[in-house]
Order: C-alpha cells, then structure tokens, then sequence
C-alpha cells in the first residue's frame, strides 16, 4: 500500500483485498477479552476534522486505540481555522507534534491531496471525506461488509441510489467496487448524476425499478436538506416516489440481497423505517465493521506491508 | 528629421544591426529621439545591439492585465507589475478595473495612469468599469473615464459579468459617443454559482463544482446579438471553449464589430492539471479539455480570435497555499506570454512572427485605441520595439520575476525565447534581458 489513503483510485485490487482480509483478522478481535493490540505502541495517530462527523471520527478513534496508537483529536470546526492558510499552519502543528499518521475530514474537495503532496508534514494522510470527493474508508468498510454476505465480489450486482453529484460515499463506492469486479449501476434523476459520469467504471440508469431485480445490493445515499430547494427534483415527496427504497420496491429486491446505507438516513424520505429496520438491513453492521477496517488501514499504511500480520506472534511482541 | 536634432538630446540612441523586422530578412533599426530613425543617420556614438538571431516586434500590447493598484499592494503594485511587463517585452497594459476602490470614476483611472507614467516602463492605459463598483446594477460615469487625462477606451467589469442584459446593451450603446469598447467578461453567474474548475470529466471524478462551457458561450452569444443589434464594438475576454470560438466566427461573419482574446494559459494548460488540488491551476475562466485548446489556438491563428492578453493575475502566497476552495483564482502571465505563445503556435507552425506582432501589438492596440503602438516598425513611427531570442531555451522559475507574487502555473516547464531588449519610445527599459 502507498504511503496516504486519499482516493479509492489509490488502491489496487491485490491492495483494497489486503485491507479487507486484514479487517477480518482484525474483527475477529473484537470477540476477544482483550480488545487491544500493541502494534502502534509509541505511534501518533491525529484525527483532524474540519468538519462535524462525530461517528467517523469515533470509528477513527477506536481503531487507533485498539492498535495502541496514541490519539489526539483536533477539531478545527468553529475555531479560527476557516481558510487554508490555516491548513498548512496545522499541519505544521501536526508536524511539530511528531504526527505518523492525519485523518482529515475536510469540507473542500482535495483538502488531503493538498495535505499529503504540499511537504507540509511527513505524516501519512487518511482520507476521512474531503467535501464533494471521496471517502476511501467508507467504500472499504461497504466492500467488507458486502463481502461477508455476498462473498467474492466479482461480477456482482451493486445498485447505488441518490444524490451521487454530491456523494463522496458514492465516488468512492463507485471506484472501489469496480476494482474489485462488481458490476455498479448508479441510479439517480439526470440532476443529481454528475456529468461526465459515462467515463466511470459504472452503468448508470434513471429508473430505480428496473435495477432492482437482479442486484445483489442496494446502496442507499443520503439526500442532504440543502438539496430539496435547488430544483435539483421538484420536491421531497416526488423524491421519494421515484427514488426512495419504499416498501413496494423492497418486496422486489432478491431474497438474498442487502440494503445499505452510509447514514445518518433520512427515514420516509430516501429508506422507509420498515425498510430500515428489517432483517435484510445491514445499517447498523456498517458502523461495526467501520473499526475493523480502519484499523486495517492504519495499520497497513503505518507499519508497512512487509510488516507481520496483526494476531500472529510476531505482531503482539 | 536630421541627426543634428537627437544628438544633443539626453537620450541614448540605439542601432539595432541585423534584427529580423517581424521574422523577415535581417536589416538595421535605428531608435532615437522616442522615433524610429533613418539607419543611414546613425549616429557615431549609438548604442549598438548586436541582432544577429533576434526578432524584432512592435512593442507588445496588452489588453489584460490585474496590476492590483490600488487596494492590493500587496499582490502587485503599478510599478511591479509594468516592470513585469516591460520584462515580458510589453509596451502597454490595460490595467483592469477590479481594484479597491474600483476604478469606476475619472479620479480612480487618472491615478492609475498617472502611477503607470511615474513607473516609466510602459504604457498604463486603465480599463473603466462598466457599472459602478463592478456591481452590475448602475453605468458607471463612462465618458468622465474617457474624457479624463487617462483617456480610457477599454470598459469592463472584469471579473465579475454585465449580466444584465438591459445594462449590457445600454453600456454598448453608450461608448460609442466616444468609440469605446466593453470587453466583456462572459460568465453566467447563476450557472457558475460557487464553480470551480471546468465542468466535465474532472470535475465528476475530482468532487469540484463545475463551470459550464454553457456558462460562457450563453453570454458571448447574447453579447454578439446585442452588438450587432445596436451596432457597437464588443471585445470578448479570455475566450476559453471550443464553442465560444465558433460563435465568434459566426458573429465576425455577420459583419459585427466583435473582437475577442485568448490567454497564454488557455493555449496550453487543461482542465487535466487540476487533478493535483494545486490552487497554482485555479483559474476563471477554468482551463479547459484538450479539445478547446486545440479549438482556441485554430482560432487564433485564423484571426478568428484577435489577440492573445494575459490576464496576468497576481495573488499573495498565502491565497494559493491552501486548499482548492479556498485558493483566489488567476496566474501570472507577462513574464511568460511570449515564450508560450511561440510554444505552442510559432513553434507550432500555426503562426509566424509577422502574425505574432499581429495578434500581441497590432490587433490589441487597435482594438484599445492606443494610438501611438501597434504601427509598422518604419522610419517615423513611435520606437516601442521588443527583441526576442527565440532559439533562447529555458527552464520557467517562479523566483526569478518581476512581479510581486509566485503564482507561476509555468515553474518548472521548459519553455522556447527570451526577451532580450524592450524599448518604450525608444528608452530601453530591458537591454541584454536584464530589465533597466
Ligand atoms: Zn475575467
């Protein structure tokens, strides 16, 4: 693995296969006693967050921990850090402070590019969703989760649904599910699909209905609030009836298909509460396996690929 | 006139032996008393500049310039930024509108022109701006500007769009009482809301917030119509799509008064470079695909598109060393204009120097009304002369300019011609490429 996670572009198929199959030993370490591993004893890992996630953030947070990194958050919302000159102040800071690794949520697209290639800091930069970008993690933490119930995910069918102009879980997932051979159909109204999308890895279609039959999962986006006023759709009730993953079209999904979401969910709007709550609704599993791969990902870019696997003798020494 | 009236005249005198006059055979040029001179009457004590390799231009003339002054004195100064251009081989600037304060009044544009003069390298002819504080609502006093002693022509909201198309007609209307021209900024704001890089592809795969080529060519068209309509001289800015040049072509084929520029930068960076989150490539208009530069440089060398300006935009470091979003938008370009233009349309075969003087003097001056520039380098006209070296190769350093700023898109690439000599009414103020 290279040296930054900023894109789901970034990884190879043998790379993204590497960190799911490392978060599977590492999730296995949740059912232990003890939860921690020493592998990043005397690391500093710092979460720089630009912008309000607290369950990223956390997700973040216990996967340093659990890998005994040290672990400073830096929350630069609402201070005085609001232009990028600050940006390169901070990461001096991060940098004085002897940072190994920076988790960045940043609401302005290429913030962790900007971060990782300026010579500001030394540091290995983690993409914890740059504005209107990507969000590397969320796609290998979707890919983990996919793979524990659909298995090798070549050639299957993954339908993501919504507002993927604005979705960074959606560029990401888009990226990252192509490499590892699925076949990805975005399904969004024509104004909320961004253009020049016909060079992505993906089909694209605007009818949810006619991609629901054979997929074997079902990606719901989040339809963020300042979207409904723009005249990107007419409002949030035609929203719904088109796109929504009500009821009626749930009925017609496969049986073994999955439903996902990166949340928070607009229940009623884009994910009915039955929809949510059922059975075939992996929502919650998402948030678990969020650890274990971010563990995965710190650990791979911190320790080095040539590194011993975490769980054998060697990595507990 | 004689020898005997320069000899006394504190002026040096310059004999420029065997330049090539616009790339053509070598021959002599004779510089003096702010003239160009018989060679025959060449003085025993002139200044001679050996030619031999060297191109000689009509001074350059640009139609876009940001000198910053006044208000940002801290991106550039009148004077850094004409010593850049004296550097660049230019003779005149126009010194866009989009200052603090605006240069909406005949106090602002004087003052301006008069910095230009006190700084001495050359021509600062100020751009007005069209609507009072660049804000798109009222005229600004249009004929106080051209009848102050800046005598301004050139009219624009540069930077922001007359958007208004009542206001945008009336301003084409207006100017022609004193043969003005709008040069237009062509930017629907509501399609370019918070836009920014080119929309397509990379915008998609980079998360940025895309600026329509439709943005751009919706406006150049009504602006064509309105010019034609009342019968007025539009100068359209940085024309950066593949589609606006065709609606210039079909404009210009109608028989309006329409003339248009491109920037060094849009004949040769794309949309492609913004992949690196480099704020160096931010840019408005947005640098665009492939497919546009070819576009632009095709119209450039029909004449479909008049001239090349620079757009010559100075930042401080700290409004490029950040993130995308929050990067001011503009590059540097006097320093460099001539050298990307040989890159990519002498050394091209898209133009040869005859039309290079054409396109960076002759077209701009005209369309600026800067009457003494833009003329034939013959006996009797003003001695504004550039003398560049084009078998000159070098390595672009962001360091070494005479600007304020740094925000070079060009630092690090290899780039054909150097300017050797630029002289303003026949005063050096660059000799041996070093700036005077
Ligand atoms: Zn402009």
């Amino acid at each position: 693995m290279r040296r930054h996670l900023l894109s789901s572009a970034d990884l190879t198929r043998d790379d993204a296969l590497q960190v799911l199959d490392t978060a599977e030993e590492l999730r296995s370490l949740a059912d232990r006693p003890i939860k921690k591993l020493p592998t990043l004893r005397g690391r500093t890992v710092v979460n720089l967050f630009f912008e309000d996630s607290t369950r990223t953030r956390i997700s973040f947070e216990a996967a340093a921990k659990r890998l005994s990194a040290d672990v400073i958050n830096f929350s630069a919302k609402g201070s005085s850090v609001s232009k990028g000159e600050s940006l390169k102040d901070t990461a001096l800071t991060l940098e004085a402070m002897g940072a190994d690794a920076v988790v960045i949520r940043h609401g302005s697209s290429g913030a962790p590019h900007r971060l990782a290639t300026s010579g500001w800091v030394r540091s290995s930069v983690v993409n914890a969703g740059d504005g209107t970008h990507e969000h590397p993690t969320q796609a290998l933490l979707d890919a983990f989760t996919l793979r524990r119930h659909l298995g090798d995910l070549a050639g299957r069918r993954i339908t993501i649904v919504g507002d993927v102009l604005h979705s960074r879980v959606a560029r990401s997932n888009a990226l990252l599910l192509a490499t590892l051979g699925a076949e990805v159909t975005l399904v969004a109204p024509p104004t909320l699909l961004p253009v020049g999308v016909s060079a992505w890895p993906v089909q694209t279609s605007y009818d949810l209905d006619s991609a629901l039959d054979k997929c074997d999962a079902v990606m719901m986006l989040r339809v963020q609030h300042e979207r409904m006023n723009a005249a990107f759709f007419p409002s949030a009730r035609e929203y719904s009836r088109r796109y929504g993953l009500d009821d009626r079209r749930f009925d017609r999904l496969p049986d073994h298909a999955i439903v996902m979401h990166p949340g928070p969910m607009n229940r009623g709007m884009e994910i009915s509460a039955t929809v949510a709550d059922s059975t075939r609704s992996v929502i919650v599993e998402q948030v678990t396996n969020g650890v274990a791969v971010r563990m995965a990902v710190l650990y791979l870019l911190l320790s080095g690929s040539d590194a011993a696997r975490p769980g054998t003798e060697e990595a507990v020494l | 006139m004689t020898t005997h009236t320069y000899l006394g005249s504190p002026e040096r005198t310059y004999l420029l032996r065997g330049v090539s006059v616009l790339g053509g055979e070598p021959r002599d040029l004779l510089l003096g008393a702010g003239q160009l001179l018989d060679p025959a009457d060449a003085p025993g004590d002139a200044v001679t500049v050996d030619g031999d390799g060297l191109v000689a231009l009509p001074g350059l003339v640009d139609l876009h310039t940001h000198l910053r002054e006044p208000g940002r004195e801290d991106a550039e100064t009148v004077h850094t930024g004409s010593r850049a251009a004296a550097a660049g081989g230019f003779t005149a600037v126009h010194a866009m509108a989009n200052t603090d304060p605006v240069a909406d009044t005949a106090g602002v544009v004087e003052q301006v022109y008069n910095l230009g003069r006190d700084a001495g390298y050359c021509d600062v002819r100020p751009v007005g701006a069209v609507t009072v504080g660049l804000g798109g609502q009222r005229l600004a006093e249009l004929g106080a500007m051209a009848h102050s002693a800046a005598r301004v022509r050139v009219f624009s909201d540069d930077g922001s769009c007359v958007s208004d198309a009542v206001l945008m007609r009336r301003a084409l209307e207006y100017v022609k009482a004193f043969d003005g021209v709008i040069a237009q900024h062509s930017q629907e704001p509501r399609l370019t809301e918070s836009a920014q890089m080119n929309e397509g592809v990379m915008s998609g795969v980079l998360g940025l917030t895309g600026w329509p080529a439709v943005a751009e060519e919706a406006i150049i068209a009504r602006d064509c119509l309105l010019a034609g309509h009342v019968g007025s001289r539009l100068h359209v800015c940085h024309v950066s799509t593949a589609g606006s040049v065709e609606l210039i072509r079909w404009a210009k084929g109608k028989g309006w008064a329409v003339t248009a520029e491109v920037t060094p930068h849009h004949l040769l960076l794309t949309d492609e470079l913004v992949a690196t989150y480099d704020p160096l490539y931010k840019v408005n208009p947005p640098l665009r695909t492939a497919e546009d530069v070819a576009a632009l440089r095709t119209g450039l060398a029909d004449g479909t598109i008049d001239c090349v300006a620079t757009d010559h935009a100075p930042h401080p470091t700290e409004d490029k060393e950040c993130e995308w979003g929050a990067a001011a938008m503009g590059m540097l370009g006097l320093e460099t204009a001539l050298s990307v233009v040989q890159h990519t349309m002498v050394d091209t075969g898209l133009l040869d120097w005859a039309e290079v003087a054409d396109r960076m003097s002759v077209r701009p001056a005209a369309i600026g009304r800067v009457l003494t520039q833009g003329q034939p380098l013959q006996v009797g006209a003003a001695a504004h002369v550039t003398l560049v070296d084009p078998s000159a190769v070098r390595t672009v350093e962001a360091t070494e300019s005479q600007s304020l700023s740094r925000n070079n898109p060009y630092r690090g690439l290899e780039l054909p011609g150097r300017v050797v000599a630029t002289f303003l009414r026949g005063r050096a103020t660059v000799l041996d490429g070093k700036l005077q």
